[in-house]
């Protein structure tokens, strides 16, 4: 597959800091992939989602976008209509007094013809299961479902690729469901890109590929099964591993010889089942 | 309990004056205005009056509602009546005092002017949601920006703000329920203990209003908001053979005010 993201050698510092927060980072981000980036506060993991869409750019190095630079300004509506962003909190970012209308917007700043917009909004609605709630006021809405919206405004403006910062954090655990089940099903199916950022570990399970930062560094980055086996790594990191893993990881000091690569709740019944027998 | 408080004066209905254009509407209350401010008879006003009564009924709204609109006005419409009353020349209504009759009749005429003027105006907010408001006064206002004048961003400033509103309002609620569980007293003392008291919450409300404006304006970048230019709208706004006929109804009725104003009625 090709990469849709490429980032090179990047580095960033907030104007003001004396610290890097981005220490060179260099990573591909391939067209049709669940990608999470994991972290913890200060990570630079939401510094990195924001160099995606061009509303940070790099000190020093380079991202390109479907091959465009985002140093490049002339370039910036095409970067941001390729890569969509999903923020934390849902109130922030939801625009307008009425559902579709706040889905509608990004087509609008666009410019794209009103029945076309229409169409769009239609889809997107019916697409994180929000339809029935079109012409509902934001505010009274739950977290779940107001991030959902979030979603289809991005999905409305048809990107390539979203990137979701940190989108669960401010949700209960039902909206939290809500969301990544819509985002996985929009990955899977519609074959969008997805970057999510986070520091909930069971939201990576459904991931093709698990990117670890901390003090602006890639630490790890590869499969899920094989970032989350490096239990002591992701410990000395202060981040936890999924539940599974974490028993797993137990048992086997006292003895036990399980594969941690077993992350869902049924592979790792289905482990000890077996190493009982 | 702050989240009751009704936000403008909308009423949401389905009646002839709900579907109009807002800019249709709001051409109407131009009209209107025009009208009442060149009846000079007591047949103009009566006739005004009628007008107002009549599409105060076709819009459903009660005339409660209507009224209540005018109390904070009542000290303005009643200095004008009395300040009408004690400085108009005339025939005196007994020999030697300054109250004339001129005076009596140009004090009811003057507070009727205001009453009909607020009762008017309001009837447009009563029956149009301040969003369709918004768009419509952008709308119109658009060749304004032939001059520089910022016609987009001032309908998208008002339209951002009755978003947030309710949002606001939510986080107000909040920030006093914890000022109150930590014993914050906001119901007695005299006004400027009271005024004191509410210290705490604003310092708060406002630093956190400038933090969701902040990340809006990374939200809406985001989404590809790039000012008024080669924007478009979703819903179009169209006039429709009602706004022909409202507006045809608003061209007579300027012409009766102006037939007679010429005949001194």
């Amino acid at each position: 597959m090709s990469s849709i993201i490429s980032i090179k050698n990047v580095h960033y510092t907030y104007p003001g800091d004396e610290f890097e927060s981005l220490c060179g980072i260099d990573l591909e981000i391939e067209k049709g992939s669940f990608v999470a980036v994991l972290g913890h506060n200060g990570s630079g993991k939401s510094t990195l989602a924001k160099h995606l869409n061009a509303i940070l750019t790099p000190t020093e190095g380079e991202v390109l976008v479907n091959g465009m630079s985002t140093n490049d300004e002339d370039k910036l509506i095409d970067i941001r209509r390729t890569v969509g962003m999903v923020f934390q909190n849902p109130d922030n970012q939801i625009v307008a007094n009425v559902v579709e209308d706040d889905v509608a917007f990004a087509p609008e700043n666009l410019g794209v013809e009103p029945q076309e917009i229409r169409k769009r909004v239609d889809n997107a609605l019916k697409q994180v299961d929000m339809y029935e709630f079109r012409l509902h006021a934001p505010h009274l809405l739950s977290g779940g479902q107001k991030q959902r919206v979030a979603i289809a405004g991005v999905i409305a403006m048809e990107p390539e690729v979203i990137v979701l910062d940190e989108p669960t954090a401010m949700l209960d655990p039902k909206g939290r469901e809500e969301v990544i089940s819509t985002v996985t099903k929009l990955c899977r199916e519609k074959g969008i890109t997805v970057v999510l950022i986070t520091h909930h570990m069971s939201e990576c399970i459904g991931s093709d590929r698990v990117i670890v930062m901390s003090n602006g560094h890639v630490i790890a980055d590869d499969s899920p099964e094989k970032v989350f086996s490096q239990v002591e790594l992701m410990k000395s990191e202060g981040l936890t591993v999924p539940a599974t893993t974490e028993l797993m990881f137990e048992l086997n000091k006292n003895g036990w010889h399980l594969p941690l690569t077993a992350l869902g709740v049924k592979e790792c019944a289905k482990e000890i089942a077996k190493e009982l027998k | 309990m702050l989240k009751d408080i009704t936000l403008g004066q909308y009423f949401p209905g389905d009646t002839v004056v709900h579907r109009l254009d807002p800019r249709t509407k709001l051409l109407l209350v131009i009209v209107y205005i025009v009208g009442l401010f060149n009846s000079a008879g007591w047949a103009s006003y009566a006739f005004v009056i009628i007008v107002t009564a009549l599409s105060m009924a076709i819009s459903k709204i009660k005339p409660k509602s209507a009224l209540k609109g005018l109390k904070p006005l009542v000290i303005i419409i009643i200095l004008t009546a009395v300040l009408n009353i004690f400085y108009t020349d005339g025939t005196p209504i007994v020999e030697g005092w300054i109250i004339t009759w001129e005076g009596i009749e140009r004090a009811v005429m003057m507070s009727l002017r205001i009453i009909l003027l607020i009762v008017g105006t309001f009837m447009l907010t009563y029956t149009t949601s301040p969003i369709a408001l918004t768009d419509g006064l952008e709308i119109m206002m658009g060749p304004l920006k032939k001059i520089k004048i910022p016609v987009h961003e001032m309908s998208m400033m008002m339209s951002m703000a009755l978003r947030f509103i309710p949002t606001l309002i939510e986080e107000t609620d909040k920030i006093m329920s914890a000022q109150k569980a930590r014993g914050a007293d906001f119901d007695s003392g005299n006004l400027f203990q009271r005024a004191k008291a509410l210290l705490p919450i604003l310092v708060p409300l406002f630093v956190s209003a400038f933090r969701r404006a902040d990340e809006l304006a990374v939200a809406m970048e985001s989404r590809c908001y790039h000012g008024g230019k080669g924007r478009t709208r979703m819903k179009q706004m169209r006039m429709q053979g009602i706004d022909a006929w409202a507006l045809v109804l608003g061209a007579v009725f300027l012409a009766a005010i102006f037939v007679m104003k010429r005949f001194g009625l």
